[in-house]
């Protein structure tokens, strides 16, 4: 990503060249892969040609200049059809931008296109999209993760120099960890919710992906910071990613203490990915950090929190979709009653439509305190685990998943099998804490392995001085998928 | 003992302005239960004296200033309408026919 903006930059690499290039994967691998629901050809062409335009008249083009990237189809586009990968909002063209697309494309980068992802970001595998499966570009058998799952498979199939995802309870983590890429949850409020389809307002976490964690670190400058149309966003300074990234890599990790927390190495965890991030601890531990244990005792409660917030928040946000002001209505509605009902029946999928049962049974008069009222409690003792580890340690490193990639239909008919894929990331959610995943291995079968690395609020820069160090001792993040195979152009115009 | 029956899953969709369909009310039922059954473990904790937290970053609801701008023209507001008439969404008829009004209902 920084040798295509220091090239753009100079003047000695065309943005335009660098879409086409781009462009051209996407034709002939997406079709493979399913990671992109739009392709955006023109427009991305029209921006790159800005961005050389500026070069050549000696503006400065910004610090992202014509670094393509994927737009998870949460995020809000001006004129650009933007679904969630839903059937309800299907054909919504947005009147307005989102902070962080806006932000990006000043910087100077170039929108390729929407990228897939579960249905209204509800999910950990990908399989709930209403427009079709993303594939894992390392096993085309295997999921990519979810829920920004076309965002991680796109990154790592390079059909992207970088993505846009979102992460409510593990949605950019667990995807770039089962597919072998760097991508990080900021701290809550750190990047501007304004224009990103709301899904559970206190959990939801814009974030990006890279290949590598100074891509990520780069992505996030330019996203970051207070947003006067996103009331929850902190008014605090933007740190220097990059440069964080930059000292780990060259200073090492002498002084720092990074916590490794029992509850997070529990029996049961894939013994592959317990092997690659022991072995990824004791790389740290060479690179100067001391290493020593911190207990996180809610752990086991996470989860269930999670899941009453979430549903919670969903049930309220996605009442929204009532067939009226946009998206799908259902025909012949007799009155207005049945026009909300039958709309909202015919236009969700599955998990949505749980959800929000869910989330309207644990808000009902009644049934409030004992579910929702007690969740947002253990939420509390949950960011209070936190908080007492952050005063013995610096950072927290824990696995990104406790499996890797699962077959597609492995874990669809079991909601809570699903649920657990994202054991080890919702806590950080909850607490609304920073966190990076990144590669650290890969399975006998080739699956990647990811490595989370959790900060304290407003601690990215620990977390990136700590990845920047992992990256320079391994060579996990070089390595690049099988292309998959090409579309011949009789199978494209049939 | 099951936590929650098909007659309480209607109900809630009701709440939820969610039509079901049969299958899907069966389906739902056991889905719910089996998650109702696993948050059911937040129960062993005594949280009796912990503040709920609502948020993870406590913050202020700001205000805006009480001054009039531009806001989305009235085009862009209704360009992804399902149905509009004129400057409005249109909707099935809200309140019975009798009184004026043609009563019929939208085609």
């Amino acid at each position: 990503m920084a040798a295509i903006a220091d090239g753009v930059r100079a003047g000695k690499l065309r943005a335009r060249d660098v879409a086409a290039a781009y462009l051209d994967r996407i034709e002939r691998f997406n079709h493979a892969l399913g990671a992109y629901l739009l392709v955006d050809g023109e427009g991305a062409l029209r921006q790159a040609a800005a961005v050389d335009s500026a070069v050549a008249a000696g503006r400065d083009p910004g610090p992202l200049a014509g670094v393509p990237l994927g737009v998870k189809d949460i995020f809000v586009t001006h004129g650009l059809e933007t679904t969630c990968a839903s059937k309800i909002l299907r054909g919504f063209v947005p009147p307005f931008e989102s902070t962080v697309t806006d932000r990006l494309g000043k910087a100077g980068a170039v929108t390729l296109g929407k990228v897939n992802m579960d249905e209204f970001a509800m999910g950990s595998s990908n399989e709930n999209s209403a427009r079709g499966l993303v594939r894992n570009p390392w096993s085309l058998q295997h999921i990519p993760g979810g829920s920004s799952g076309g965002s991680a498979a796109a990154v790592a199939a390079s059909l992207c120099a970088g993505a846009l995802g979102t992460d409510t309870g593990g949605s950019i983590r667990q995807p770039a960890a089962m597919c072998g890429v760097a991508g990080m949850k900021p701290t809550y409020g750190r990047v501007s919710r304004y224009g990103v389809v709301a899904f559970a307002s206190s959990l939801d976490h814009p974030g990006p992906f890279g290949r590598t964690v100074e891509d990520v670190a780069a992505l996030l400058e330019v996203m970051a910071g207070v947003d006067p149309l996103d009331a929850t966003s902190i008014p605090a300074p933007v740190g220097a990613y990059r440069k964080a990234v930059q000292s780990g890599r060259g200073g090492g990790l002498k002084g720092l203490r990074l916590g490794v927390p029992e509850e997070y190495f529990q029996p049961g965890m894939d013994a592959e990915i317990e092997a690659a991030v022991r072995a990824a601890l004791d790389d740290l531990g060479r690179a100067g950090a001391e290493l020593l244990p911190v207990s996180l005792p809610h752990t086991k409660y996470a989860i269930a929190t999670y899941y009453l917030i979430c549903t919670a928040e969903a049930s309220s946000n996605l009442a929204r979709y009532d067939g009226v002001r946009y998206g799908l209505r259902a025909a012949d509605a007799k009155s207005l009653e049945e026009l909300y009902a039958r709309t909202r029946g015919e236009g969700f999928g599955w998990e949505p439509k749980r959800r929000i049962m869910l989330g309207t049974y644990v808000l009902r008069a009644g049934y409030y305190e004992a579910y929702y009222g007690k969740a947002l409690r253990v939420r509390r003792k949950i960011a209070d685990d936190f908080t007492v580890a952050f005063t013995k340690c610096d950072a927290i490193v824990t696995p990104t998943s406790p499996v890797p990639a699962f077959r597609f239909g492995e874990r669809m008919g079991d909601p809570l099998q699903m649920y657990l894929a994202d054991i080890m990331t919702v806590a950080p959610n909850l607490a609304g804490i920073p966190a990076l995943s990144q590669s650290c291995g890969f399975t006998k079968a080739g699956l990647p392995i990811g490595l989370q690395i959790i900060g304290p609020a407003l601690g990215e820069e620990i977390c990136f001085r700590v990845g920047g160090a992992y990256e320079a001792r391994t060579d996990w993040h070089t390595r690049l998928p099988p292309e998959p195979a090409t579309q011949t152009s009789s199978e494209r115009a049939s | 003992m099951s936590r929650i029956k098909p007659e309480e899953v209607r109900e809630i969709a009701t709440l939820a302005r969610l039509r079901l369909t049969d299958q899907e009310v069966d389906r739902m039922t056991v889905d719910l239960d089996a998650i109702l059954g696993y948050v059911a473990a937040l129960k062993e904790l005594d949280t009796a004296d912990v503040e709920p937290m609502t948020h993870a970053v406590p913050f202020d609801c700001p205000l805006r200033p009480d001054a009039t701008a531009p806001s989305l023209p009235l085009e862009e507001a209704l360009r992804n309408a399902p149905r509009r008439e004129a400057s409005f969404f249109q909707v099935p008829r809200i309140i019975a026919s009798g009184s004026g009004g043609s009563g019929e209902d939208l085609p």
